[in-house]
């Protein structure tokens, strides 16, 4: 059973890369950086058709080109990066070797296959669904074919990863509990699981459905099942993303977790409770239970919410905590003012972790909310929400992840370091203000998946006002900024890879070196000020609370504005 | 020694937490909990609340009793589809109908009356999205969905489409007076 292989450790940051994990992990990366290419090139098509002065695509085009747009980027890069993660979580973090490398092979071909498949089906022009694929409307039969291909594919790719832990555990390869950041990609890959098979459940019959062998699925049951996979799939990331950060925290400052009960108890609420918070789409919505919405995205949703509230101070009093032993402990914020703002792998983190929370999370709730809802549902506000938790959150913080992987993954000096250090600073913060407009927009109700806010063509054309319109322009200007932002990045990663110096592998072994015990530490409470290891972060929580607190009754204020409904 | 290597004490959930963090789950907790109090207590003593009143229906059927009462109160008709603008009694049942891509028929109710309006699609999904108020509610074939409105405000609204329905998307959009 044992195949050959061998164990590099890398001299730059003494992780030890197994060579089939290390191969795995580089095609996954690179697949994934390849359709974030293609979502990106298509992005432009988006944007530039929204901003209403410039009104770019025509119609049929837009929708081709926007239903690539979310599948491409939210599933086909996403996903792929997320493999090479667990495989890094797994292998490398824990030492080991990866199991059935074949088969996680097998797993990338399906992937590749699938998402070549649905992209082609795409292009071909009568499968413009949208991600999201409503039934009764159609797409070709090639469509959900690609889109079942992926998900077994990525299926198998957690199955291979569960399989390397147990390798893991089996070789003794180290002792006690895994790391936190492999307890979070566990999380992640069990919420992976639950989102593939529903997927796969609502998938599978609406393929059939296209083929003509099943007659009929009922629109609110797809609605229902589908968005338990397209919701929870966005679940997947944050508790990747969220590892991410603390594997961030951990590299560039040797931060060690607060509290390890803490950060994975929030960790085990994500698998308990996040998956139904998929009910929050569902709130203007007929046929479903008050008791039913409230249960799922109050009671259970919340849960999911204080889980991240939780991470949202663990993660920057983690740093905070390290940044202090190290002697930065002057007033509230030294320690951040001190931080390495000039390594874009800190950075990024940094302005992924702020936006997450304060854009994407805020929003979130308000989303979430049963009588909220009914002022944002299928508004532009939507997709402001999820650029925040899905670009900023989840995208930035790969990008942030890539920048520590060039050298020590792929083996090559970063080429301009220069143009990487401006990066997160520029896709970051462009995304803010892309996010913060598309949400103004959407509260005046301009219409997202929409082709022309004009309604050229129609007898009884609305006109928005022109806030809506400034507010559009702007999504236009901060989205071109964005782009340009992701287009370095890739110019970075694909110029580093390809033109980049060749660094040193280090020493190769043909057995794994296991992780050696780690010796009680101190304890963290001898450091920070009024009983608080991290009072800084405290105070950051605490702003965030008061923004939190202000937006959600504004927006209960303009609620109780609306016409009576009952 | 950190995050990406196995934690120095055996037993993670033996690990102890520090008074931040123990203050800030409180906080967090209590948070949580307001929220949920809110969406109940909405229900209570909120006016906004979306009705889930629904039931099976199916084109036909719909557009049957749609017609009966378009038959019985139309005012006058609008555009040159000779669309029919609808004047119902108070506390009526009001129909309206989505379907590509088109809304049928408009709607002209009272302010301060109260009406039961049934949304139903007839073929794609839908969006009911009334503007400039911004109510927004899923309109999906095969349920007829029972909102009991009052309107607040007269003027003349729009009810743009905002759930994506092919390639004349854009063009799904009608009218909705309060007198």
């Amino acid at each position: 059973m044992s195949t050959t292989t061998t164990y590099r450790t890398c001299p730059r940051s003494g992780l030890q890369f197994e060579s089939q994990a290390e191969k795995l992990m580089i095609a996954n990366a690179v697949a994934a950086v390849v359709f974030l290419l293609i979502g990106g090139i298509l992005a432009v098509g988006v944007v530039l058709t929204r901003w209403p002065a410039v009104h770019w695509l025509q119609a049929d085009t837009f929708y081709q080109v926007l239903t690539a747009h979310g599948i491409d980027m939210l599933i086909f890069w996403i996903i792929f990066f997320e493999i090479a993660v667990l495989y890094f979580c797994s292998s490398t973090l824990l030492r080991c070797r990866l199991a059935t490398p074949r088969i996680a092979w097998l797993a990338f071909a399906l992937m590749l296959i699938g998402a070549v498949t649905n992209n082609v089906a795409v292009y071909q022009g009568s499968s413009s669904v949208m991600m999201t694929s409503y039934v009764p409307m159609m797409a070709a039969p090639a469509f959900y074919l690609g889109l079942i291909l992926f998900a077994v594919g990525a299926l198998i790719g957690c199955f291979v990863f569960l399989g390397t832990l147990v390798i893991a555990k089996r070789d003794k390869t180290y002792q006690g509990s895994v790391p936190l950041v492999t307890f979070g990609a566990v999380v992640a890959c069990i919420i992976a699981v639950f989102t593939i098979t529903s997927g796969a459940i609502i998938l599978i019959p609406t393929f059939l459905m296209s083929v003509g062998i099943v007659k009929e699925v009922d629109p609110l049951v797809y609605r229902t099942i589908w968005w338990a996979f397209g919701h929870s799939s966005q679940q997947i990331n944050v508790a990747a993303h969220i590892s991410i950060w603390y594997a961030i925290a951990a590299i560039a400052f040797g931060a060690k977790p607060m509290s390890e009960r803490v950060s994975r108890g929030a960790f085990l609420l994500y698998i308990l409770f996040l998956q139904l918070a998929s009910a929050h789409h569902l709130l203007a919505d007929p046929g479903l239970s008050t008791a039913w919405k409230v249960v799922n995205t109050s009671y259970f949703m919340y849960f999911a919410v204080l889980a991240s509230m939780i991470h949202g101070l663990t993660i920057p009093g983690a740093i905070e905590v390290a940044q202090r032993q190290k002697g930065y402990t002057k007033g509230l914020f030294e320690w951040l003012r001190k931080a390495p703002w000039g390594n874009p792998v800190f950075s990024g983190m940094f302005i992924s972790l702020i936006g997450f929370g304060f854009l994407g999370g805020i929003s979130g709730v308000m989303m979430g909310t049963e009588q909220l809802n009914m002022i944002i549902h299928n508004t532009i506000y939507v997709p402001g929400h999820f650029h925040a938790t899905v670009v900023v959150g989840t995208t930035l913080s790969f990008m942030a992840l890539t920048y520590f992987l060039i050298p020590v993954l792929f083996r090559r000096e970063m080429i301009n370091p220069g143009l990487a250090k401006l990066q997160p600073y520029l896709f970051g913060l462009s995304m803010y203000f892309f996010c913060l407009v598309m949400m103004g927009a959407g509260t005046l109700g301009v219409s997202r998946r929409h082709w022309d806010m004009a309604f050229s063509g129609s007898a009884m054309a609305y006109e928005w006002p022109g806030a809506a319109y400034l507010m559009m322009g702007l999504v236009g200007i901060a989205g071109i900024a964005a782009i340009t932002g992701g287009a370095i990045y890739i110019y970075i990663t694909v110029g580093s890879i390809l033109w980049g110096k060749r660094l040193d592998k280090g020493a190769e072994s043909a057995k794994f070196t296991p992780i050696p015990p780690t010796a009680p530490s101190a304890v963290v409470q001898s450091y920070g000020s009024m009983g608080f290891a991290a009072p800084g972060t405290f105070a950051l929580a605490m702003v965030f609370l008061v923004a939190f607190v202000l937006y959600y009754f504004i927006n209960w204020k303009y609620l109780s504005t609306l016409w009576g409904m009952s | 020694m950190s995050a990406i290597l196995p934690p120095s004490e055996r037993l993670w959930w033996k690990h102890p937490l520090d008074r931040v963090e123990g203050t800030w789950i409180a906080i967090a907790l209590v948070w949580c909990l307001i929220m949920f109090a809110m969406m109940v207590g909405w229900h209570v003593y909120g006016k906004q609340n979306l009705s889930t009143e629904t039931y099976r229906t199916k084109p036909d059927m719909f557009a049957a009793k749609a017609q009966a009462v378009v038959d019985k109160y139309t005012v006058r008709t609008e555009t040159d589809d000779k669309i029919p603008v609808v004047h119902p009694p108070e506390g009526s049942d009001v129909y309206l109908i989505a379907r590509l891509w088109a809304w049928w028929p408009i709607l002209e109710l009272e302010k301060g009356k109260t009406y039961r309006l049934h949304l139903t699609s007839m073929d794609y999904n839908h969006g009911f999205s009334l503007q400039p108020a911004n109510i927004n509610i899923q309109v999906v074939p095969g349920y007829e969905h029972v909102v009991t409105v009052t309107p607040n405000q007269a003027g003349s609204f729009s009810v743009v489409c905002n759930e994506y329905c092919g390639i004349n998307h854009h063009t799904m959009v009608s009218r909705l007076y309060v007198k």
